[in-house]
């Protein structure tokens, strides 16, 4: 069990200009595993992930960790839907978390080679990261998610254009990171991916967790009509 | 036209002759500029990428202001440093009117808007590209700053590479602070203000020609330095 969690959310909203993105969500994330996050586009799954991450201000409502802010903020991790590639080599973009972290280079420097070795670019760490292709940077940004061993991990569609080697590839460092301890928040569209990975799910609809079930309790049957709907592929209104 | 062809031949055998006087206010020019730029960059660098990181109320306000003072007119910026560092203004103690460290403070001055402008143009975008990760990240303030300076390093010297040509080619300020005077603060441009006003034409011209390949080498060299690393793609 971690330091970090319980998260607890309580009557969180985000405005922008007037128009709610988000909320009320009140939830709590504990324990271990990998919850999934659907929903259609423009429902609020980026914004909610990043509320949940505590990057995000909120207009009403707070978010408290088991730990300090600070701390909290340490122990953890985002992988963003367009992945941020520093202007860097694909090892220093490995070894910068880690100097965030308080390491010397030289510490670093081992757990980056492993990492990169773990994600087949070994080849290609002296090259700019900017070079990479959508694959790679996608495996990079969640190699440097993880590579300080966070207590929880953000992923926002971190498999989208990818093709189906390099999921499968993603989604086996996923789950040896969920069965190390590492709770896992992501979101995605891929249905089968949902099925492959959730202990659970979030149905987002119009900014809010409009249901949060077991993964098998979801997929068999969703408790609510516009689940159903977005399930069997429908437009929900 | 026949001026132009003089000129040419004689900025060549200045050059090839490697004319001890020539050398000596070529090298000062270097000098001056090349501090000025230094010091100018250690303050505008920074301060272009903690305006790109931080928010505070009058930051567009020091923006704009700093994007007018590019325009600055050299100039009125020697007159203003000629009054503080006259024996009767407020620094004139120190001695410096009319010695080569009073035209580098001129310099500065001129220098530091622009590349301070310039920097901020692209760290903002870069900002802009990494702000949600380093956030993520929980990185502090200076951590942000460090991670653009090293990451924007092409962007900043192309920079201070722009801040260096305004400098070198200076001869408003320097003029009226440095005072032209021989062996101590004459410098190239101000040299070939002298010999135009003298009516000789082919040696100003020269001299032009000098100070042209010397902005242009400078250029080259400083960019053959940052190719070190491979890849290059920023
Ligand atoms: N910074 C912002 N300013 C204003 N509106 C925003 C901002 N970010 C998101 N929104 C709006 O909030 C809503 C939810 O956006 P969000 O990106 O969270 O959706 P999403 O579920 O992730 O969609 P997708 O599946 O397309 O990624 C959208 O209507 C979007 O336009
Ligand atoms: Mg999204």
């Amino acid at each position: 069990m971690s330091v970090l969690l319980p998260l607890e959310v309580r009557g969180a909203m985000v405005r922008h200009r007037g128009k709610v993105l988000i909320g009320p969500v009140d939830l709590t994330l504990a324990g271990d595993g990998l919850s999934i996050v659907i929903g259609p586009n423009g429902a609020g799954k980026t914004s909610l992930l990043k509320m949940l991450h505590g990057i995000q201000r909120l207009s009403r409502g707070e978010l408290s960790w088991a730990c300090g802010l600070e701390e909290a903020r340490r122990r953890q991790a985002f992988v963003f839907q367009t992945p941020v590639m520093l202007r860097r080599t694909v090892l220093e973009n490995l070894i910068y978390p880690l100097r965030i972290a308080g390491m010397t280079r030289a510490q670093a420097r081992p757990p980056a080679h492993d990492w990169c070795a773990r994600i087949g670019l070994e080849a290609a760490a002296t090259r700019p990261a900017t070079m990479l292709s959508g694959g790679e940077r996608q495996k990079l940004a969640l190699a440097r998610a993880l590579i300080a061993g966070p207590d929880l991990l953000f992923l926002d569609e971190p498999c989208a254009s990818l093709d189906g080697r390099a999921t499968r590839e993603i989604e086996a460092i996923l789950l040896a990171a969920a069965a190390k301890g590492t709770r896992i928040v992501m979101s995605t569209h891929d249905m089968g991916q949902a099925r492959r990975l959730a202990d659970e799910v979030l149905f987002i609809l119009n900014g809010q967790v409009h249901e949060r079930v077991g993964a098998e309790g979801f997929f068999a049957g969703p408790g609510t009509a516009e689940a159903r709907a977005f399930l069997k592929g429908d437009i929900i209104d | 036209m026949s001026e132009i062809g003089e000129g040419f031949l004689h900025a060549f055998r200045l050059i090839v002759g490697l004319d001890p006087e020539l050398v000596e206010i070529a090298l000062r020019s270097l000098f001056v500029t090349l501090t000025a730029l230094l010091i100018a960059s250690v303050i505008a660098l920074p301060m272009a990428a903690l305006l790109a990181v931080r928010r505070f109320p009058f930051r567009r306000v020091t923006i704009a202001t700093l994007n007018a003072l590019m325009g600055l007119p050299p100039v009125v910026v020697g007159l203003l440093v000629y009054i503080l560092l006259s024996r009767g203004g407020p620094l004139g103690v120190l001695g410096l009117l009319f010695t080569p460290a009073g035209m580098i403070i001129a310099q500065v001055i001129i220098i530091v808007p622009l590349v301070a402008s310039i920097a901020h143009q692209s760290l903002r975008d870069l900002w802009a590209e990494y702000h949600d990760l380093l956030i993520s990240m929980n990185t502090t303030q200076g951590q942000r700053i460090a991670t653009l300076l090293w990451d924007g390093r092409r962007a900043l010297l192309t920079a201070s590479l722009a801040g260096f040509g305004r400098g070198i080619g200076e001869v408003g300020a320097i003029m009226i602070v440095g005072g032209n005077i021989d062996h101590v603060t004459r410098v190239l441009t101000t040299a070939i203000a002298l010999e135009t006003g003298k009516g000789n034409l082919a040696l100003a011209l020269g001299l032009g020609f000098v100070l042209i390949a010397l902005a242009i080498s400078v250029n080259l060299a400083i960019h053959w330095l940052s190719r070190t690393e491979r890849g290059g793609r920023w």
